[in-house]
């Protein structure tokens, strides 16, 4: 039912830190390996080894220049489904393919009764949703449903592959909707922000904006030179002065 | 926006389908058109074809086509399972039209009123297929409130062209109706040109600063893209034309699309002669180039917020 069900409690959703993600990629490596052969199975590639290799994949990872000159800097930017709280890529599919789940506000998609019109992409403003052509049907991020739910995986690995995968600790899994939860005590201690808020589709995933530059307290503002040490010319005072010398060499 | 040549195909043939449905509908109502047997298997024949034919051809940009028919379930919602509801129960009170016109050779009484409620349902179904653009705010030029008065005059205008076409043919000529024919013409030329002056109007105020949230550490340009090869998202979403080629295209689409149907129905209609029925079918391939060519400049010129994340600055 594409109808959008009552507000879930239960909001789980990613928290992205683009202050440590290094666009190192092995988020959606990792997604790719992981849902190729899970819920979304699979997610098909087009002419892989050839001059115009693409595929679906479910996290695409930006990489940004910021800001002008001296004070620019770099943001690897990930982006994926943010799983939001009023989706219209739900309201706009025609077959009921498209749906919000009731009790932790999982964005999916049936890969059974999807048509494959494409009008959920249309209506995404974050290009979440690829279209899968081998499998005729749409793809997107399932927040690893398959993974977090998994009673057959050890505890610590029921996080989505992405989280897992993140050397830097750049992505964090949790209940957003629970005020105490660790992830949304991370948004609030970061001041975490919605990406196009206008746009009115409440996503549930949160970034963490770049922390501010540091250079001003790394860079010293004026060149210090160390105050001659004042000796008393004793006889471990002048040894340690001739072994300083001969490592110094 | 990408434009499935489909989708153009569709919204091109069944527009102009539903249209001269409407008008053939109308003037047995209200004009006492003979029920004419070859006018009718001509005229509701090819009402048919035009709008099941692009029916069909919808289904040919689906993933998965054999599954079309769960489309008509999620009418609460989604403007295009309204508007699959609505082309199929249109074929209802458009059955039994034909049914008394070429059947009993009645349109009027009894069939004149399925024959209006036809009409009522064709403006229906093309008001949903225009809909279903102008819900997406994704899409500044379509989230527009004139998008789907233009699909209905579009499919008014293109099927009077046809309709009157076919009333010549057949030796049905209506004075009366070639001058709201003409009207309805100007009236869409207007109605496109104020479209387009409201999409231009538009502020761009959307950039990729405030799609990233980076904005307010200066300008955000894209560095390094996340594939070497266009996606999915690139490619459907990512089709834009020039702003100069938009203008040319433009002037092509009033110009044929309007402006010479518009001249060669108004001098059948001012100076009957010998040329009226070349005149009419020249006519009516300009609309209908006109009404194609305006489709595939509708989605060319149509912008996706997400291209804000591959590097376009504003949307």
């Amino acid at each position: 039912m594409t109808s959008l069900p009552a507000p879930s409690a239960k909001k789980l959703g990613l928290v992205i830190d683009l202050d440590t993600c290094v666009g190192c990629q092995a988020c959606a490596t990792s997604c790719k390996e992981w849902n190729t052969s899970g819920y979304s199975a699979p997610l098909s590639d087009h002419d892989p080894y050839g001059a115009d290799p693409h595929g679906a994949w479910l996290n695409r990872i930006h990489a940004y220049d910021v800001g002008e000159g001296a004070t620019s800097r770099t943001v690897h930017f990930p982006r994926s489904c943010l799983h939001c709280e009023t989706p219209a890529c739900v309201t706009v599919c025609p077959t009921g393919a498209s749906y919000k789940r009731a009790e932790d506000g999982i964005v999916l998609v049936n890969p059974d009764t999807c048509i494959g019109c494409k009008l959920c992409s249309w209506a995404c403003p974050y290009g979440a949703r690829e279209y899968d052509y081998a499998d005729g049907v749409m793809k997107k991020c399932t927040l690893c449903v398959d993974r977090i739910y998994n009673e057959t995986l050890d505890p610590q690995d029921r996080v989505p592959a992405c989280v897992k995968a993140c050397p830097t600790g750049a992505r964090h899994f949790g209940d957003l909707g629970d005020e105490s939860s660790a992830v949304s005590q991370l948004v609030k201690a970061r001041e975490g922000y919605d990406l196009m808020p206008e746009m009115g589709y409440k996503p549930v995933n949160k970034y963490l904006p770049p922390r501010p530059r540091r250079d001003a307290a790394t860079t010293p503002s004026t060149p210090s030179t160390a105050a001659p040490v004042k000796t008393d010319g004793s006889a471990t005072e002048k040894l340690f002065a001739w072994a300083d010398k001969l490592l110094s060499r | 926006m990408h434009p499935a040549y489909s989708v153009i195909l569709f919204t091109t043939a069944s527009g102009a389908g539903y249209g001269l449905l409407f008008w053939l509908a109308i003037l047995s109502v209200f004009d006492n058109l003979p029920a004419d047997l070859t006018l009718g298997m001509a005229g509701l024949g090819l009402a048919f074809a035009l709008i099941s034919g692009g029916l069909l051809s919808s289904t040919a940009h689906l993933g998965r086509p054999e599954r079309a028919w769960r489309a008509f379930s999620q009418w609460r919602t989604s403007w295009l399972s309204r508007e699959g509801i609505a082309a199929v129960a249109t074929f209802v009170p458009f059955g039994l039209f034909a049914f008394g016109w070429i059947m009993l050779g009645q349109n009027q009484g009894i069939f004149g009123f399925v024959a209006l409620i036809a009409a009522a349902m064709s403006i229906i179904t093309v008001w949903c297929t225009g809909m279903i653009y102008q819900s997406l705010p994704t899409i500044r030029a379509w989230h527009q409130p004139l998008v789907s008065p233009v699909y209905v005059a579009l499919s008014l205008a293109s099927g009077g062209v046809l309709a009157l076409t076919l009333l010549r043919l057949f030796g049905h000529e209506s004075e009366d109706f070639g001058w709201v024919v003409v009207t309805f013409l100007a009236a869409s030329l207007l109605l496109k040109r104020v479209y387009w002056s409201f999409i231009d109007a538009a502020p761009r105020d959307r950039t990729s600063g405030t799609a990233t949230g980076l904005g307010r550490f200066g300008r955000v340009r894209p560095l390094e893209a996340p594939h070497t090869q266009a996606n999915f998202v690139m490619r459907e979403m990512g089709y834009a034309i020039a702003r100069k080629h938009a203008a040319k295209l433009r002037m092509i689409v009033q110009l044929i699309g309007f402006v010479v149907p518009f001249l060669a129905l108004v001098l059948t209609l001012t100076a009957a002669g010998p040329l009226t029925l070349p005149l009419t079918i020249l006519g009516l391939l300009a609309v209908m180039f006109g009404v194609a060519l305006e489709r595939w400049l509708f989605f060319a010129e149509a912008q996706h917020v997400v291209t804000l994340y591959y590097g376009a600055e504003a949307a």
